[in-house]
């Protein structure tokens, strides 16, 4: 095995329950194919983090809005865990940090105790920056 | 050849209607907890399994023991072992 693993980093920006479900989906398989995953929580991302959020989020994205009752349906009849549980999972599969966007937090007054325990930290922008400057991919999302 | 019938299973998780991630995940859990040297068999319906299940059965250094598929399914079969 390899002494160290390889890092992926995504920038989440969005906090709309799409895009959040390939942050989560795309965390699990780093994880389990081994890699360490740091995610940056940043903009309406950190509004979708704050606490008991997630359980009634129900944004999609505007370009896709009208797939959205029928996804919503489809993930109900179709019991698929929500992001935040699959994000959750992830953390305990393997080597998963999260990491809260300071400026957000400082410009819509959110404190650490405001956000999910999944945040394991908050960080500025060179703070990520160099954990992640080792990533073998880094996605936005 | 080995037989899917020939290989005693000491443990079976049926994760069919979960889906990408789900069955990967549950094999992993079940896989942390089993004993070194157990054998499991994940029954899954999501076509993503046949890729990423031996896929993280080879990273992870364990036996692979096959794919076989059933009608609507397929039963992967992994040995633990380490």
């Amino acid at each position: 095995m390899d002494d160290k693993p390889d890092k992926m980093a995504i920038i989440v920006f969005s906090g709309t329950v799409d895009k959040l479900m390939a942050v989560s989906t795309l965390s699990t398989g780093a994880v389990a194919m081994g890699m360490e995953v740091n995610l940056f929580v940043t903009n309406w991302g950190l509004i979708a983090f704050r606490k008991g959020d997630y359980q009634q989020n129900m944004k999609i994205s505007k370009d896709f809005e009208e797939f959205r009752e029928p996804m919503m349906a489809a993930m109900q009849a179709k019991k698929v865990p929500s992001w935040f549980d699959t994000l959750t999972q992830a953390k305990e599969l393997g080597e998963l940090h999260v990491f809260a966007c300071s400026q957000t937090m400082e410009l819509l007054d959110i404190k650490q105790t405001d956000l999910e325990d999944i945040i394991d930290d908050t960080l500025g922008v060179a703070g990520f920056i160099d954990k992640s400057r080792d990533a073998k991919f880094t996605l936005f999302i | 050849m080995l037989d899917v019938k020939d290989v005693k299973v000491d443990k079976e998780l049926d994760v069919r209607g979960s889906f990408c991630p789900g069955p990967l995940m549950e094999l992993i859990r079940a896989v942390k907890m089993a004993p070194v040297g157990s054998v499991i068999a994940v029954l899954s319906s999501d076509p993503g399994s046949s890729k990423d299940i031996p896929l993280w059965i080879g990273k992870a250094k364990f036996e692979y023991l096959g794919a076989f598929p059933e009608e609507g399914y397929t039963r992967f079969v992994v040995r633990k072992t380490h």
